[in-house]
């Protein structure tokens, strides 16, 4: 197919669905409207349950099910990641070297990092009260570990980013996940249903029975996740190379 | 018409995400265009759960039930996307960086041929 005709099949396809897109939106509920009952629902649960932040309520008590699912699709996209990047027969590995950094750049980094990594921890701890949790405050740790790639070298990253230890928090978040639901089981409930803690005071770190457990599991998880993930692409760009341009660079040397 | 506005946007941002992908001449260029038409969910998630003077549903310093709150449910879906899209783009990415490294090449339009 040429480039022209490819163009003409795309934009009949886009008009069609442009006025499809157009007809469905003319009968959704109106912008801005007052009907959320799933929303009202939602938040009446969360209250009785003593979770401030009715988005995790929501996340880990109403479809922690759901949650599960979305967490092991991470899981499984970073095995997947780790499979498709390895290191394979005809490529070699070599030892990164070390890299200047502009002095300025190297100190923001290294002021920032702990600032950085309290904030990260902070959002996990208190993703049942206030806007953040587990996949947001995993984010911001696994970031504030790599400003030391940025602000130093990676060889200083590789010195405290043993990733097999990373690798087996992956599966301890997943896993602490799982337990926490069976053991609702245990207790007579149904899979992950919030019945096995107090519900606790409202507004305060320990309220709203498991969903702090759950969002800490999450938050292991992905904190994890995203440095195994990142150390794949890293070993990707700085150590593993072909080894028959090695052998070509060692060739003319 | 202002009532359709942000579900206007959501379906153009999401048409333009198409155009990039169908006019793309490099992978990771086109994985980008995936992220964007995906994005396109967010917009129609949040415009969805959209109340008027609404405030975000978080109590944590905030009274119950003392203001509408926008829709709590559709938050915790684009959460939900947010992780899914994320978890898609770097999968992706991985096997661009594996094409690139098999065919020696990243446009789409290149890599007709099968290779076992």
């Amino acid at each position: 197919m040429t480039i022209r005709m490819r163009r003409w099949v795309m934009g009949t396809g886009a008009i069609g669905l442009a006025a499809l897109f157009v007809a469905a939106f003319m009968r959704l509920p109106r912008f801005g409207g007052d009907r959320h009952p799933y929303g009202d629902r939602a938040t009446d649960a969360a209250l009785t349950r003593h979770t401030a932040n009715v988005v995790s309520s929501i996340n880990f008590d109403l479809r922690a099910f759901d949650t599960l699912g979305e967490e092991s699709i991470l899981f499984a996209a970073v095995l997947g990641t780790v499979v498709l990047l390895r290191q394979t027969r005809e490529e070699d590995r070599v030892p990164p070297r070390s890299a200047a950094v502009d002095p300025w750049v190297r100190r923001y980094a290294l002021a920032a990092l702990p600032v950085a990594l309290v904030v990260g921890l902070y959002v996990v701890a208190h993703g049942q009260l206030s806007p953040g949790g587990g996949f947001q405050g995993g984010v911001i740790v696994a970031t504030a570990v790599h400003l030391l790639y940025i602000g130093v070298d990676y060889r200083a990253l590789e010195r405290i980013r043993p990733v097999a230890l990373y690798e087996v928090g992956d599966a301890v978040g997943e896993a602490a996940y799982l337990l926490v639901g069976a053991a609702a089981l245990i207790g007579g409930s149904a899979f992950l249903a919030n019945t096995l803690l107090p519900y606790g005071t409202f507004n305060t770190l320990t309220s709203g029975g498991v969903v702090p457990l759950l969002n800490l599991a999450v938050g292991i998880e992905v904190a994890c996740a995203v440095v195994v993930l990142v150390s794949r692409f890293l070993d990707q760009a700085v150590e593993i190379t072909d080894a028959a341009s090695d052998a070509e660079g060692a060739g003319t040397r | 018409m202002t009532h359709l506005f942000p579900y206007l946007i959501a379906g153009w941002i999401f048409l333009v995400g198409c155009y990039g992908l169908a006019t793309s001449r490099h992978l990771v260029h086109a994985v980008g265009c995936l992220a964007v038409c995906q994005s396109a969910t967010y917009v129609l998630l949040l415009a969805v759960g959209y109340r008027e003077g609404g405030t975000a549903p978080v109590h944590s310093d905030l009274a119950p039930h003392s203001r509408p709150l926008v829709d709590p449910v559709v938050q915790a879906l684009t959460l939900t996307d947010v992780v899914v899209g994320a978890t898609v783009t770097a999968l992706l990415l991985a096997l661009v960086i594996q094409v690139a490294k098999r065919h020696g090449t990243v446009d789409p339009d290149e890599l007709s041929e099968l290779r076992g």
